[in-house]
């Protein structure tokens, strides 16, 4: 199954569209899953990140039998130093970010922990990829 | 224990959700940040905060929480009652300060 979806940078009002849209799926394919609950927690984090950080970004989803796998490719000012940004704490979010309570720097540690694979390219000027893959069949 | 009796035994005010009275408490978590609460928080638990905004309830119903309790007085957005509403998960709310609600949630629920 493939699903596309846009994320309208800046706008908060709708973070959490793709990954609601994508927990109903999920709950209907594979029922009340660990590894729904972790998807869509990483899912979620992604789209805040292209909110805060990019100007427009696209989240597209292919839900295999064995697999599921997340791209979510944004055009932005991109990530100038990867490692720094994946360190927990680290944030260059805006002060009205952080008080909405985001921006804490915990984001993408968040996507890591909760995929099997995550994969992350970025060019400065140009934009970010993430790819997220978790894998349904754990044994 | 039920959200339902929490509202009484706290003496929390009903904002929104009402159809979600009947979700199951597991326990508490209290946190003001975002992704803390996304990262950390399990399903059933009750989330205690004095955030206001939308995705308070995008975060509590992706992570099945079972309710919101907002403190300090704190008002949810329109924005946010509505999602209360059309997610069924309530929002509750409390003059008291994180300190004293958190304490007595974590005495009813031990």
């Amino acid at each position: 199954m493939h699903f596309e979806f846009d994320i309208e940078a800046g706008d908060f009002s709708k973070v959490g569209y793709a990954s609601s849209q994508l927990k109903k799926i999920m709950k209907q394919l594979v029922g009340d899953h660990k590894i729904v609950k972790r998807v869509v927690v990483a899912l979620y984090e992604a789209e805040v990140n292209v909110v805060a950080h990019a100007y427009s970004g696209k989240v597209i989803i292919d839900i295999n039998t064995d697999k599921i796998e997340i791209k979510v490719n944004d055009k932005g000012p991109g990530i100038p130093d990867i490692q720094l940004a994946m360190q927990e704490g680290y944030s260059t979010a805006s002060e009205q970010v952080r008080e909405m309570g985001f921006g804490a720097g915990m984001g993408l540690a968040n996507i890591k922990n909760n995929t099997d694979e995550f994969y992350i390219k970025s060019e400065v000027g140009v934009g970010t990829s993430l790819t997220i893959i978790a894998n349904l069949i754990t044994e | 224990m039920k959200v339902l009796d929490i509202l009484d035994k706290l003496g929390l005010e009903l904002v929104s959700g009402k159809s979600g009275l009947d979700r199951e408490i597991t326990g508490g978590y209290v946190s003001d940040l975002l992704s803390d609460v996304m990262g950390n928080s399990k399903e059933g638990q009750v989330w205690v905060t004095l955030q206001t905004h939308k995705n308070v309830m995008a975060i509590a119903s992706l992570k099945d929480l079972a309710a919101v309790i907002l403190v300090n007085g704190f008002k949810p957005d329109d924005d946010m009652a509505k999602q209360s509403e059309e997610e069924g998960v309530p929002v509750l709310r409390t003059k008291e300060r994180t300190y004293e609600i958190a304490g007595k949630l974590y005495e009813l629920l031990k």
